[in-house]
């Protein structure tokens, strides 16, 4: 035998292997790059507004203090929690359904949670069953049924078919938003107002009240989502080789469904429809860090909440005196993503 | 007798078994109708039939992709239902007949899972994972598509990721269905070669779903073939592959089956 072939076969292997990062490092890599722009995010929000913040004001005027700490801050944190929420649920609904194009708003899962939320508006904001607000209550329902109805449809066999998806998806939105101008017409007037400001997707909420019982859904959604980051990272290359390499698929689809229409009702009940988040973050951080769903799912999470922040900063500012709602910032953004995407999607035909 | 290079006569064990199994979609039409085989460990083993005669589901069933409506499958002993998912992963693979890709994924990323199986939830991948899951695309002759995404690949280059995965896995025995249908005559080869290797080198077990009988040769341990759902004979490739249990097989009176020098020559028509 060749006496070089044992060493070319030592090179060839320690080259390669040493060029692959499998571990640990990648992971973490990304996460720091992605918290130096929720960091930047965080502190430009934080920053300007309609008033820009003024350090000095701040330590002097009792107004200002009460402006930031009861207007601006609860509002910044609340877009980064909605922001992390979607962002997280697109990257894993993505990955679970194999279809780059899903993302709670196209799946009909906010048009739902908005159905829901409405009628809970309609009959009494304020109104808690439990301790728990619910808005909060309806608006997971509504999640939950239209999901179901989506899944149902779209599901053939053992595929679920892209177009079908996709297509059901936008439908069940259209059928919940007739409900909403339905309840929208038969509320009282000042009701309706409440209802049409909402469902654009604005953030305004004041004090920071309504955190602990967001944190009481939105917590045990999150969690379940990174857990289940690694199952859906084998789900994303097809469901028949993730189950033959051991992931319970049924087990997967009820806590991806449950987790993200938890999640995804408490973010609807707040912020109203804010599209296509989950759409953009998880794209981007693919674009950036590679196809890893274990990686994406985390990073979608820190991305959206400074991706989200950053659009509300722009809706907040962009017409000077004029305050826009957030939704309509992103939905701009992201509609015309999406058509990127479309457009892109046609080389490989998931469509 | 069959064909055997190592002395296969003494009795060995039955890896894979499966005991009156029944599968139905919608409880009308049955898919798989109550039908027994059994594999044995190291063996290489074909599943012929025809087209909608059950090949797929019965693969799947074996694999536990599926649940029987009736009947049991059993792995080395053991029901599948009482065998957790991933210990059954470590033993036993299942390579898809077809590899739809959605996302740009690097074909080597997708070999990669092919580890998963020995990796606690919270753990990547190490570097002896990843010289595994490159070793397996060389034994397939694909290293150099290592770094390509998989969306860009060819279907027959994507089956050969899809082998190489369930060889990373490195399982006790492999499924494949319809390994060849994307492949060039060469990878076809090499496909049914590397498996006679894994069973020469490793004992490894092989049950290959095929319609493309050229994919079978005499070296093959033993064909099942499949008909409406049962299987219908069971047997050597010389007893199989013959033109009386063909042509009752495909219900085709006009099947010809000619041997040369171990290869088995079979067409349709005048």
């Amino acid at each position: 035998m060749s006496p070089f072939v044992g060493k070319d076969d030592y090179s060839f292997t320690s080259e390669s292997t040493n060029n692959i990062n499998v571990g640990w490092q990648r992971l973490f890599r990304a996460l720091f790059l992605v918290t130096i722009f929720l960091v930047f995010s965080l502190v430009v929000s934080l920053v300007v507004g309609y008033r820009t913040l003024d350090f000095t004001l701040l330590r002097q005027d009792e107004l200002a203090r009460i402006l930031f700490f009861e207007l601006r801050l609860p509002r910044v944190l609340l877009a980064g929690i909605l922001g992390a929420s979607l962002g997280s649920v697109g990257a894993c609904l993505q990955a679970f359904f194999r279809n780059p194009l899903a993302e709670p708003f196209t799946l009909g899962v906010s048009g739902g949670g908005t159905l829901g939320a409405s009628l809970a508006i309609a009959l009494g904001w304020g109104i808690n069953l439990g301790g728990v607000p619910i808005v909060f209550v309806a608006a997971f329902a509504g999640a939950a049924g239209a999901s179901a109805v989506v899944y149902y449809l779209s599901r053939s066999g053992n595929t679920v078919m892209p177009g079908t998806l996709l297509l059901a998806g936008v439908v069940v939105n259209l059928i919940a938003s007739a409900g909403v101008i339905l309840i929208q017409y038969t509320a009282d007037y000042t009701r309706a107002l409440q209802i049409l400001r909402w469902t654009i997707g604005t953030i305004d909420i004041v004090g920071f009240d309504r955190f602990s019982y967001m944190f009481l859904f939105l917590l045990p959604g999150w969690f379940v989502l990174l857990v289940l980051s690694r199952d859906l990272h084998l789900m994303a290359m097809g469901e028949d080789s993730a189950a033959s390499l051991g992931v319970n698929i049924r087990r997967c689809e009820r806590l991806v469904y449950l987790a993200s229409c938890l999640v995804v009702g408490v973010a609807v009940a707040e912020g109203g429809t804010i599209a296509f988040v989950g759409l953009i973050v998880p794209h981007g951080v693919r674009l950036i860090f590679g196809e890893d769903v274990r990686l994406v799912v985390p990073c979608s999470f820190i991305a959206g909440a400074g991706f989200l922040m950053l659009a509300d900063s722009i809706a907040r500012t962009v017409l000077g005196s004029v305050e826009l709602p957030v939704g309509a910032v992103t939905a701009v953004v992201g509609g015309i993503t999406f058509l990127g995407l479309l457009r892109r999607q046609r080389r490989f035909s998931a469509i | 007798m069959p064909i055997n290079k190592k002395n296969r006569l003494t009795r060995s064990k039955v890896l894979v078994e499966a005991r009156d199994i029944t599968f139905t979609y919608d409880n009308e039409q049955f898919v798989v109708k109550e039908t027994s085989l059994q594999i044995e460990e190291g063996r290489l083993v074909g599943l012929i039939g025809a087209n909608g005669s059950g090949k797929s589901t019965l693969v799947r069933l074996l694999a536990g992709l599926l649940h029987p409506t009736s009947g049991k499958v059993y792995f080395g002993g053991q029901s599948l239902t009482r065998i957790s998912k991933q210990c059954l992963a470590r033993s036993l693979a299942y390579v898809p007949q077809i590899n739809p890709m959605f996302f740009p994924f690097t074909a080597f990323e997708v070999v990669l899972t092919g580890r998963t199986p020995y990796r606690p939830r919270f753990r990547f991948e190490n570097r002896i994972d990843a010289e595994k899951a490159l070793n397996a695309l060389d034994r397939v002759g694909a290293r150099s598509l290592a770094y390509r995404p998989v969306t860009e690949l060819s279907g027959g280059e994507r089956q050969l990721v899809a082998i190489a995965r369930a060889l990373a896995q490195e399982p006790k025995c492999l499924l494949l269905d319809e390994p060849s249908t994307a492949l060039d005559l060469k990878h076809r080869a090499m496909i049914v070669q590397i498996l006679k290797s894994l069973r020469e080198e490793k004992n490894i077990t092989s049950l290959v779903v095929t319609h493309d009988l050229q994919l079978i040769d005499t070296e093959f341990d033993q064909i099942l073939a499949i008909n409406q759902g049962s299987i219908v004979d069971d047997g050597t490739p010389l007893d199989i592959l013959t033109e009386s249990v063909l042509s009752r097989v495909y219900n085709d009176p006009s099947i010809h089956a000619y041997q040369i020098d171990g290869r088995i020559f079979v067409w349709s028509g005048n």
